[in-house]
């Protein structure tokens, strides 16, 4: 069976914990300290975003295995307001912190493979993965 | 690409146990180097310091145990700039692609200006047209049509870059769909400003300068739509006067009417077109007067017009530093016997 753990967001408490929980996961996959950096940078905005656009959530990270590769999933899912234009968030320096390179665009940039669902007054699903190489 | 990390890895290695041994000036010199290498095969910040703590942990036997820590903050920290190195990067190539695609619509304005030679004995003329950006919100035409009469135009965007641009183009189009019968001034301007109020936003103005020449009687009939005046000089006098005519800027209400004035060109005679452009640049910081541009072409009354609009350029740009505030068209158009 392959590790699973679940955080929940509703404070910056949580934020830790999750990213905790990652840097860990990420260390006994075997992620050297670069990678293990990264994942829990992108585990922290995700968490971040959770925490102030959607007050809760919850972030999931389990291991992961396809075509002989091993990896890292994150999936941070809230009930929150959802996001409108998820083109525009998507772009390059259009995060209210302006052109520091974080927020969604970074962590796409920080792990190999990313997605995003998200309904507007539904919730946002963000999914991403790191492969070991 | 692992090969290439090993083999800088190797490098690194080597320039560091150098440096350590002698803490030579060229050692630094050469890691400054080094780091062109790195940026070009991509090394972000965060595996520069990992390979930093990898490579001293090599070649110093038992680091201190903080000395190892302390590298997980510095990690930390160095991703947000690997990540703002890397926007940077991608904001870099799309301002490339920005760039191409300006440059192509750049050219494209271009075409739109006309570029024959004007072959009439009777007539010397010359036009300078420079962007201030890589598009221009001046626009300038001339033609000869059925019968032999020459017409200039000059027409400024209130605005800049691509927008202006976009509303010159249209202006090019309106003009090619008027027929020669329609080559008097006030026609001209009377049904380029249908045009332009139909089709451009509230909060945009072009202003347009018009004029015919007749070179049977040597007439000049000439319209203004809100522009900046020209200038008339007569050789006779050696005076210059104002080139003025009442007119509203096109664009702002369905129907004006436009006032037409008419001159007798004489031999040495000319008429001089301009956009705000030229009035507008600033010497030593101040806007300069209409009266020292009369003074520059009084300057160069014995060269032919095209080198008198070019000099008159190449000063202002320079006394400028070369740094345009405005598009920038200057014309004349001389009776020469
Ligand atoms: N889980 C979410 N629920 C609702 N809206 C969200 C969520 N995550 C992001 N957003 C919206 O998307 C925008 C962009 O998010 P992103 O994380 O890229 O940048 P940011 O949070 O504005 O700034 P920063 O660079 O500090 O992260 C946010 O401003 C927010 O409006
Ligand atoms: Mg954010």
């Amino acid at each position: 069976m392959q590790v699973q753990t679940h955080v929940d967001i509703n404070s910056e408490w949580g934020i830790v914990a999750a990213r905790q929980a990652g840097r860990k996961l990420a260390r006994e996959i075997g992620f050297g300290s670069v990678d293990q950096a990264r994942i829990t940078t992108a585990i922290s905005e995700l968490a971040r975003n959770i925490y102030l656009y959607a007050n809760q959530g919850q972030i999931k990270i389990e291991e992961v295995s396809a075509g002989g590769k091993q990896g890292m999933k994150i999936i941070a899912s809230d009930e929150g307001p959802g996001i409108k234009d998820l083109r525009r968030v998507m772009e390059d320096g259009f995060t209210t912190s302006g052109g520091l390179g974080a927020g969604l665009p970074g962590v796409k940039r920080l792990m190999d493979d990313f997605s995003i669902e998200s309904e507007v007054e539904q919730g946002t699903v963000i999914t991403a993965v790191k492969w070991l190489r | 690409m692992e090969d290439m990390k090993v083999s800088m890895y190797q490098l690194y290695k080597d320039m560091l146990t150098s440096y350590l041994e002698d803490k030579s000036e060229h050692a630094l010199y050469h890691a400054q180097q080094f780091s062109k290498q790195m940026m070009e095969q991509d090394m972000s910040p965060e595996e520069t310091v990992s390979m930093h703590l990898s490579v001293f942990q090599d070649i110093a036997d038992d680091l201190p145990e903080e000395v190892t820590d302390s590298f997980d903050l510095l990690l930390e920290v160095m991703i947000g700039y690997g990540l703002a190195y890397r926007e940077h990067q991608s904001l870099r190539d799309r301002q490339q692609e920005l760039e191409s695609e300006l440059n192509v619509a750049a050219h494209m304005q271009r075409t739109l200006l006309p570029n024959k030679k004007i072959e009439i004995d009777a007539l010397d003329f010359g036009v300078v047209s420079v962007p201030a950006g890589k598009m221009s919100g001046d626009y300038y035409h001339y033609d000869i049509d059925d019968r032999g009469n020459f017409a200039v135009a000059v027409a400024d965007v209130i605005g800049k870059g691509v927008p202006a641009a976009m509303s010159m183009s249209m202006i090019k189009y309106a003009m090619d769909t008027l027929t020669d019968k329609q080559m008097q001034p006030s026609v001209v301007l009377e049904s380029l400003n249908r045009v332009v109020e139909r089709n451009i936003d509230d909060d945009m103005f072009i202003t347009m300068m018009y004029g015919v020449y007749h070179p049977d009687d040597h007439y000049f009939y000439f319209s203004s739509a809100g522009h900046e005046p020209g200038f008339f000089y007569t050789a006779k006098d050696d005076t210059f006067v104002s080139l003025e005519a009442k007119g509203l800027v096109l664009g702002v209400s369905p129907k004006v009417r436009y006032e037409e004035q008419k001159l007798k060109l004489d031999p040495g005679d000319f008429v001089v077109f301009l956009s705000d452009g030229v009035t507008e640049s600033r010497v030593n910081g101040e806007f300069i007067e209409r009266e020292q541009i009369v003074d520059m072409i009084r300057e160069r009354l014995h060269m032919d017009s095209q080198e008198i609009v070019n000099e008159i350029y190449e000063q202002l740009e320079k006394a400028q530093e070369f740094q345009l505030r405005d598009d920038f068209t200057l014309m004349i158009l001389r009776r020469k016997v």
